[in-house]
């Protein structure tokens, strides 16, 4: 197999999503194979090819630095799982 | 002709002679959605109220002679543009609660023109699919034969429009997205330039490949909705600074001296079902009958398109999709102790199978040792591809091709096999690879009644030319003028 149940797992886990064993089963296996099918790409000769990430010829977007609007603090944390006041909160960071 | 079977431009030509007000040809149409959603299935929230009120504003803007060619008609948006107030899901529980703070342009800009929005519709989850079943909501049935999916992502933008559960629609194109689904439900659908159109307020999948486009009745609409969303906005870094054209002054004059051409490995790939052939040769010989003059031209590196395509593309979405985090907004599970036991038990829960799987596929693809070999890879073969284009270019204006190999394929036909849903994109993603416009326009129908699709695609910023070429392919044939029976 291309990828390795222990691989899907390390990779998940980096990715923050958690797999029972039967996602963990289907996913090396799906994942196996959309990887051999991308080994297809071996096939070409790209030595000395640029790649590409934009298609598109722009270069930089510059603007000036001024002072604009931006969104209001209330709306910004209107959509907060848990806030406090003027944050937002989460679960402990450090034991204690 | 009831009000909601009615095109734009009829419907904006009735509004502004005051044969029709926008507040009945909303409600006509509100009253349709209600009427068939329990068939079709293509909203995710209906605007019922919000809706008659635009409507009631635009009549008045009408009468005030403030009317533009969107002034009152009711349109449909897909679920992952940002719309003020108003939920936005991308179809993912993800982001089931989510009310946007703000608008995405195009819905400033469509908004400022005085249209009505009737409701968002429904796609696959992040827009990661191609027959709209991964949405976490509910499936969407092709209105053609409720049996068989509606194409996706934008499968509801495509639904709602030839169910005439809205007057056009907004969709968004990272590999085939407003083309397929256009082409399965048998209505016009626009993929243009990449920087055309602002992504600004879309939810981001793969940020080098998504853009917004319209989906409508006939190309005529598409141009108008064209009109109404293009341009350079300073919050997308990304969107060209390049005028943009009245597209509608490109449908008039003819298709003399145009130069298409036949890419021989769309035409020549083992998947492409027979009716579909037989459909897209007709419309190639109905194009020459109309003056165009067809070469044969090849893009070599065709076959590699779907595996750079499906590492290219999970890598960004697995890096854009690194925000839902169950901090800021969004789903969060709150029985997690921990902070990072927060963040896996929100995205394990919120994210459905598809998008784990292309995240996790485009974590590993990225990761230490394996980027070279993968995403490395991938963006030089994506240079071929765009190379191949480029010398196609040389040779002819536009290119002509099928926009999916099959028609429809039978709901849950595919759900268990990935690879070959993803195989199903072979004729749309190159352009997203490429950037360029891709129109998908109906021409003809299977044995079985269900619609199929042509595609052109052209250079960057050439979608006056795939609008004109479409234009009067469309005039010369009646597939757009066919409605599904509900």
């Amino acid at each position: 197999m291309k990828i390795s149940k222990k691989d899907v797992i390390h990779v998940a886990d980096l990715a923050r999503i958690e797999l029972d064993e039967a996602a963990v089963d289907k996913f090396s296996h799906q994942i196996g194979t959309i990887l051999d099918y991308v080994d297809t790409l071996n096939r070409l000769d790209t030595s000395g090819v640029s790649p590409t990430s934009h298609a598109i010829f722009l270069t930089n977007a510059f603007r000036e630095d001024e002072i604009k609007q931006h969104l209001d603090l209330e709306l910004a944390l209107s959509n907060a799982p848990d806030k406090n006041e003027d944050t937002f909160s989460v679960p402990r960071v450090i034991g204690g | 002709m009831k009000p909601y079977e009615l095109t734009i431009s009829q419907a904006a030509s009735l509004l502004s002679r005051r044969r029709l007000t926008s507040q009945e040809l909303t409600g006509a149409v509100l009253e349709r959605i209600h009427a068939v959603e329990d068939r079709v299935g293509a909203y995710i929230t209906i605007n019922d109220e919000p809706a008659m009120a635009q409507a009631m504003a635009a009549d008045k803007a009408i009468s005030e002679g403030r009317g533009t060619a969107l002034t009152g008609i009711p349109l449909a948006v897909k679920d992952l543009i940002c719309t003020q107030g108003i939920r936005t899901t991308c179809a993912s529980r993800i982001l089931e609660n989510f009310i946007p703070p703000f608008d995405a342009t195009v819905i400033q800009k469509l908004k400022a023109a005085g249209a009505v929005l009737v409701g968002k519709v429904n796609m696959d989850e992040f827009a990661m699919g191609s027959s709209t079943e991964n949405s976490a909501f509910k499936t969407t049935h092709n209105p053609w034969d409720l049996s068989r999916i509606p194409g996706g992502s934008s499968g509801g933008s495509a639904a709602a429009v030839a169910a005439d559960m809205c007057l056009g629609s907004l969709g968004s194109d990272t590999g085939g997205s407003i083309r397929q689904p256009a082409s399965h439900c048998g209505v016009v659908g626009l993929k243009p330039t990449y920087g055309r159109v602002s992504r600004f307020g879309l939810v981001a999948f793969a940020s080098s490949l998504d853009q917004i486009g319209p989906i409508a009745k006939d190309t005529r609409d598409c141009a108008l909705l064209l009109n109404a969303i293009s341009g350079h906005d300073p919050r997308d870094s990304t969107s060209v600074p390049e005028p943009v054209p009245d597209y509608t002054r490109y449908l008039a004059g003819d298709l003399k001296g145009l130069v298409a051409g036949i890419p021989k490995e769309y035409h020549s790939s083992k998947g492409i079902d027979p009716e579909v052939a037989i459909a897209v040769n007709r419309a190639i010989q109905t194009l020459q009958d109309l003056g165009v003059r067809c070469v044969d031209v090849s893009l070599p590196h065709t076959e590699y398109a779907v595996a750079a395509y499906y590492v290219i593309a999970p890598c960004e979405a697995s890096s854009n999709l690194a925000r839902y985090d169950g901090v800021k907004y969004g789903f969060r599970d709150k029985t997690a102790v921990t902070l990072t036991d927060m963040y896996r038990n929100t995205r394990s829960k919120g994210f459905g199978p598809e998008v784990q799987r292309r995240i996790i596929l485009g974590t590993y693809s990225l990761s230490a040792g394996y980027y070279d070999a993968y995403y490395g890879k991938a963006s030089q073969v994506r240079t071929l591809i765009m190379e191949d284009f480029k010398k196609a270019f040389q040779k002819c204006d536009l290119l002509i091709s099928p926009v999916a190999p099959t028609p429809a394929f039978a709901i849950r036909e595919n759900t268990d096999d990935p690879l070959t849903m993803y195989l199903s994109d072979v004729f749309t993603l190159s352009a997203n690879l490429a950037g360029i416009p891709g129109i998908s326009v109906p021409c003809g129908f299977s044995r079985t009644g269900l619609p199929i699709g042509l595609q052109l695609m052209g250079p960057h910023f050439s979608e006056g030319n795939l609008l004109k070429t479409a234009y009067h392919f469309e005039q010369s044939t009646d597939f757009h003028e066919k409605k599904a029976k509900l």
